[in-house]
């Protein structure tokens, strides 16, 4: 049966793409978590939940 | 229940049961006899007697408006009835099946009985019965509070959770009949898998509309994970159920894929189950009620979204450390334990995370056995990891494939983590959805909490002897060069240990019936909260507007 992709294909995409693409994400992720504006945002939405209140 | 519905609802509903009522009769008359008929009938019986049920309260006056004003908790409290039957049926087959290892005429000379069939209904029993349940149970508390908006309709909500229970029926079932696809996690056939990617795709739905009406411009972490939990398991599910039935008469299947794809694409599913059923949706759990139970904000949020990004990433990769040593190209099983071990980071930072929340409410941990079940299963959280990375190293898994080991691996998650955090947040919500000042009885919780521990610590410590040995035992060779020992020599050696798992099951066992009786009694008879004794509520938040103990 013909195939497209070959094994060595994926090998490659891996290797070099999948490797960088990776570490982008990463460096995004990062970014967005301790980027400094947004202190304000996560240390009052780690204090939402501690405020009882039981209707919407 | 009905009587809450919108008459609007109320129609749909009937749509939806007697359309299920349909496609159970053409199940039927096609499976005759078979399984595939046997599950027809059940699925007929149930959608008509769902069917009456509802056209019993059809004519009931509709809900008045002020509900929208208050949480929908109703599917909370089914759910977490449902998770703690589940729970004590799947932990029974668990016993039951360890017993079977050390006295095989356990079986009861029945085939439904055998090892091969009543294991999988334990293994399904307790990851999709008693953790999906305890799952969709908490996922709807915790996205009503965190976007302080009330459940979208009344529908869905019920829809997710009895569909939901409905696979877990068929599924278990079908085991006791034989019918499997023998794939780890995934083993219910073609039909029942189509019908778990219907509610699955209906609970995405009610997660995102929920969210879509929120109140609160930013997203709680917790959702996060939860809704990782639901979006990933639905790709997992769909690509690992790709199959071919033999015809639309028979329960039989064959997978679309062949050989070391089909091996691969299994524990790509079935690694991630760990990862995003077993680990993310508990993780959202933990990062909502281990902060409220200890009265204190998670120790870094943005820890949390490291962590969250950390497994969502890296989770993906680390499927096929289950396949070492086999014909999967080496690059692939390296790929694998690499990820495995980077994977260390997020997990431990997650652990991390919850423990170092604590700091300040120790003294909480001690006399709170509810808080005590979340910082064990954190404990064990970080523990499993560990393990899970090193156990995925290929020279270590050399040793440790094919033993006890990963069974005690696996327990150390399931008992230790999964089940702990289950425990503890259910133990948690249940005074506040039923509206009680506190547990019936704390005591009860208490036992609970130490027969849990005890049986984790007997059943794991067991394991990880038993599998060492094991290992050790297979690769030992003689001055002439072959194995020193036979495989029924590995047999005698592991019965001491066989026992002794039976025994710390039966322990975890026995806390998870105390728990029902708790929760029922609970539910029944604990004195209601008033408006006015928030103060001695179990609920330790002050109410709007009071100060935070750290202010």
């Amino acid at each position: 049966m013909m195939s497209f992709i070959a094994h060595e294909d994926v090998v490659w995409f891996a290797k070099s793409i999948g490797l960088f693409y990776l570490i982008a994400m990463a460096c995004m992720a990062c970014a967005y978590a301790v980027w400094p504006s947004r202190k304000a945002t996560f240390e009052r939405a780690a204090r939402s939940i501690l405020i009882h209140e039981d209707t919407p | 229940m009905i009587a809450q519905l919108t008459l609007g609802e109320r129609r749909a509903g009937l749509i939806i049961l007697v359309a299920i009522a349909l496609v159970g009769l053409a199940m039927a008359i096609a499976g005759g006899n078979g399984p595939f008929g046997v599950h027809g009938a059940l699925v007929l019986v149930g959608a008509i007697a769902g069917t009456f049920w509802l056209l019993g309260h059809y004519l009931d006056a509709p809900p008045r408006a002020e509900r929208l004003r208050e949480y929908y908790d109703d599917p909370s409290k089914v759910g977490v009835a449902l998770a703690m039957i589940w729970a004590v049926a799947g932990m029974g087959f668990g016993v039951w099946v360890a017993a079977l290892l050390a006295w095989p005429e356990f079986t009861l000379d029945q085939e439904w009985a055998s090892f091969g069939r009543i294991r999988p209904i334990h293994t399904t029993g307790v990851i999709f019965g008693f953790g999906g349940n305890a799952l969709i149970a908490t996922s709807f508390y915790v996205m009503q509070r965190t976007c302080r908006t009330r459940l979208p309709d009344q529908l869905g909500a019920w829809f997710v959770l009895l569909g939901y229970n409905l696979f877990c029926v068929l599924a278990t079932t079908g085991y006791a009949m034989g019918v499997t696809q023998s794939k780890e996690y995934a083993e219910p056939e073609w039909y029942v898998d189509l019908w778990l990617l219907v509610v699955w795709v209906t609970y995405f739905i009610v997660y995102l509309r929920t969210l879509a009406h929120r109140r609160e411009p930013h997203i709680y972490v917790a959702n996060w994970y939860y809704l990782a939990f639901v979006l990933v398991v639905a790709m997992l599910h769909i690509v690992n159920g790709l199959a071919v039935p033999v015809s639309f008469g028979t329960d039989k299947s064959y997978p679309l894929f062949s050989g070391v794809q089909d091996a691969l694409t299994e524990w790509w599913y079935g690694h991630n189950a760990v990862a995003f059923f077993l680990t993310s949706g508990f993780l959202g759990m933990m990062y909502y009620f281990l902060p409220v139970r200890a009265g204190r904000p998670i120790y870094s949020y943005r820890l949390s979204i490291i962590s969250f990004w950390g497994i969502t990433f890296m989770y993906m990769w680390v499927g096929s450390h289950h396949l070492h040593y086999t014909a999967l190209p080496q690059w692939v099983q390296t790929l694998g334990m690499t990820f495995s071990i980077i994977l260390l980071v997020p997990s431990w930072g997650s652990a991390a995370n919850a423990l170092l929340t604590l700091n300040g409410a120790w003294h909480k941990v001690r006399d709170d056995a509810t808080l005590r079940f979340m910082m064990v299963a954190a404990v064990f959280y970080g523990l499993t990891t560990f393990e899970g990375s090193f156990l995925a190293i290929r020279s270590v898994n050399s040793l440790s494939h094919y033993t006890d080991w990963t069974v005690g691996h696996v327990h150390a998650g399931a008992l230790g983590w999964v089940a702990m955090i289950s425990f503890g947040s259910v133990y948690a919500m249940v005074p506040w959805i039923w509206k009680r000042r506190a547990m019936y009885s704390p005591a009860l919780v208490e036992v609970h909490f130490w027969l849990a521990l005890a049986g984790t610590l007997i059943y794991v410590i067991a394991m990880w002897n038993s599998g060492i040995i094991q290992g050790l035992m297979w690769r030992t060779y003689n001055e002439s060069g072959t194995l020193a020992y036979s495989f029924v020599d590995s047999l005698v050696a592991m019965r001491p240990y066989y026992i002794a798992r039976t025994v710390g099951g039966l322990c975890f066992f026995a806390g998870a019936v105390l728990g029902c009786l708790n929760i029922y009694l609970t539910a029944t008879r604990a004195p209601a909260s008033s408006a006015g004794d928030s103060a001695v509520t179990a609920d330790p938040r002050p109410p709007v507007g009071a100060m935070q103990p750290a202010e």
